[in-house]
């Protein structure tokens, strides 16, 4: 457990330390919101029609955008290979990651979300459940993709690569994340959405850190 | 048993039991082929609704099914390989991978040729189209991972994770998508209960299935074949292969 918080803290105290690294996926994630009012419409009934599929594909790409940093530093400065010999158990310090990097790049999405619901025309009950589906979906796309990263970090040009090895695996977070929202925005029961959501954040925290750690040992040989 | 299994799992008695199997299932393949597409193209009557459209299922169906097949012989093989360490596991698995990929891409394609007089597109987001268009990125994620890693053996296994992950998600991906929409027709074949497609048109396809089967594993020999000897070429039995043509 201990391990698990030093890793952790170690990981956000570097974030912390370089804020912009921080700051431009959510810079990100905002800007490519405001360019389909422009590239679309601006009128509210078309952008409250898209607004779930736009806010959760965007929420996608701005996680991918930041995966790499899950391991990439780590792996270029040494020190992924002292966690990787360290008496502690890998998956317990794939966690540890994986939650520093979701509190780094989710929990921001997440505290901007009524203000991706203000700029797309979505009433504060809809905004509600779109804050939900972020904060259950969002922790899984750190997950899969830590199983990404962990494949691609000893390649020299991964990204294209984590790109098309991620993505597909996000496609029911997306489903279930976009179709909670609009069904929220048209009155209809969004719970099973939510609740699916949940299961597959469970079932990530418990097999993805394993599939990571594997990776990461195959990874690093 | 066991020990055909301990002798399958050494390269070059692989190698040569691959080479004399190989002339075997080309002729009876040819042959399966040969009936099936005789059973399918020229015996079957044609649809009461569709005319003779729906004959492409004999292409179509049996490369759906070995989408599938050719996945889970993938993720199975990619595991043994990674469990035990068995060098011939990893050829095998490195060698369906693109196997199954024109195995998706063909039933991709055959369905589209036959949406188009069908449903009057050439593409609809129905959810299994979804899910096979899926399964073939899944499958070039695959193919991209072994070909971007230069260590055949890390490729392998690296690949092998990737492989079984993605067979945790086939069924989440195909049941996500199912629920978000659907417009394919429903299944007419399953084991429980009568198939609601006439026995002339069931056997053709059933054995054209067979045929396609055993293509899978012809090609699947001769691929790994090939990769064995590329992954053995600094041992000695490669060597004498070679000296003594």
């Amino acid at each position: 457990m201990r391990a698990f918080v030093a890793v952790a803290r170690r990981d956000l105290l570097l974030a912390v330390r370089r804020r912009s690294e921080v700051a431009n996926p959510l810079l990100f994630t905002l800007i490519v919101i405001s360019l389909f009012p422009l590239g679309i419409s601006p009128a509210p009934e078309t952008l409250r029609l898209i607004a779930p599929g736009i806010i959760w594909v965007v929420a996608l790409l701005s996680v991918l955008l930041t995966l790499e940093s899950m391991f990439r530093a780590d792996f270029e400065d040494g020190s992924l290979e002292q966690l990787l010999v360290s008496p502690h158990p890998l998956v317990l310090l794939v966690v540890a990651k994986v939650t520093a990097h979701w509190l780094v790049t989710g929990l921001p999405l997440l505290l901007v979300s009524p203000l991706l619901g203000a700029l797309t025309h979505l009433n504060a009950a809809t905004t509600t459940v779109l804050a939900a589906s972020l904060a259950l979906g969002t922790p899984v796309l750190s997950f899969v993709g830590a199983i990404g990263v962990a494949l691609t970090v000893g390649l020299r040009r991964g990204g294209a690569l984590l790109s098309l090895l991620v993505l597909p695996l996000y496609i029911p977070v997306l489903i279930f994340g976009a179709n909670a929202v609009s069904a929220a925005m048209d009155g209809l029961p969004y719970h099973g959405q939510l609740l699916l959501l949940g299961a597959f954040l469970l079932l990530s925290l418990t097999l993805a850190p394993l599939a990571a750690a594997a990776a990461l040992r195959i990874s690093m040989n | 048993m066991w020990t055909f299994i301990h002798k399958m799992g050494s390269p070059p008695y692989f190698y040569r039991f691959a080479g004399r199997l190989i002339p075997w299932l080309g002729w009876i393949c040819a042959g399966l082929l040969l009936a099936g597409l005789y059973g399918g193209l020229v015996l079957a009557p044609p649809d009461y609704q569709q005319g003779d459209s729906y004959r492409i299922i004999f292409i179509h169906v049996p490369s759906a099914w070995m989408s599938l097949f050719v996945y889970v012989v993938m993720a199975a093989s990619g595991a043994i390989g990674l469990i035990w360490r068995i060098k011939v596991a990893e050829a095998v698995a490195a060698a369906s991978a693109p196997v199954g990929a024109w195995f998706t891409f063909l039933a991709l394609v055959t369905g589209s040729l036959w949406g188009k007089p069908m449903w009057g597109t050439y593409w609809v987001w129905d959810a299994r189209l979804t899910s096979e268009l899926i399964l073939l990125f899944l499958y070039l994620g695959v193919i991209g991972l072994y070909s971007a890693i230069e260590d055949r053996r890390t490729a392998s296994r690296a690949t092998a994770v990737l492989s079984l992950v993605g067979l945790v998600n086939i069924p989440i991906i195909h049941y996500s998508v199912q629920w978000w929409n659907t417009l394919h027709q429903g299944a007419t074949i399953t084991k429980f209960g009568a198939p609601s497609i006439h026995l002339s048109m069931l056997v053709p396809l059933l054995i054209m299935a067979m045929g396609f089967k055993l293509y899978y594993f012809m090609v699947l020999l001769m691929r790994s074949r090939t990769e064995v000897l590329e992954r053995e070429r600094g041992s000695a039995w490669v060597r004498e292969l070679v000296e003594t043509g």
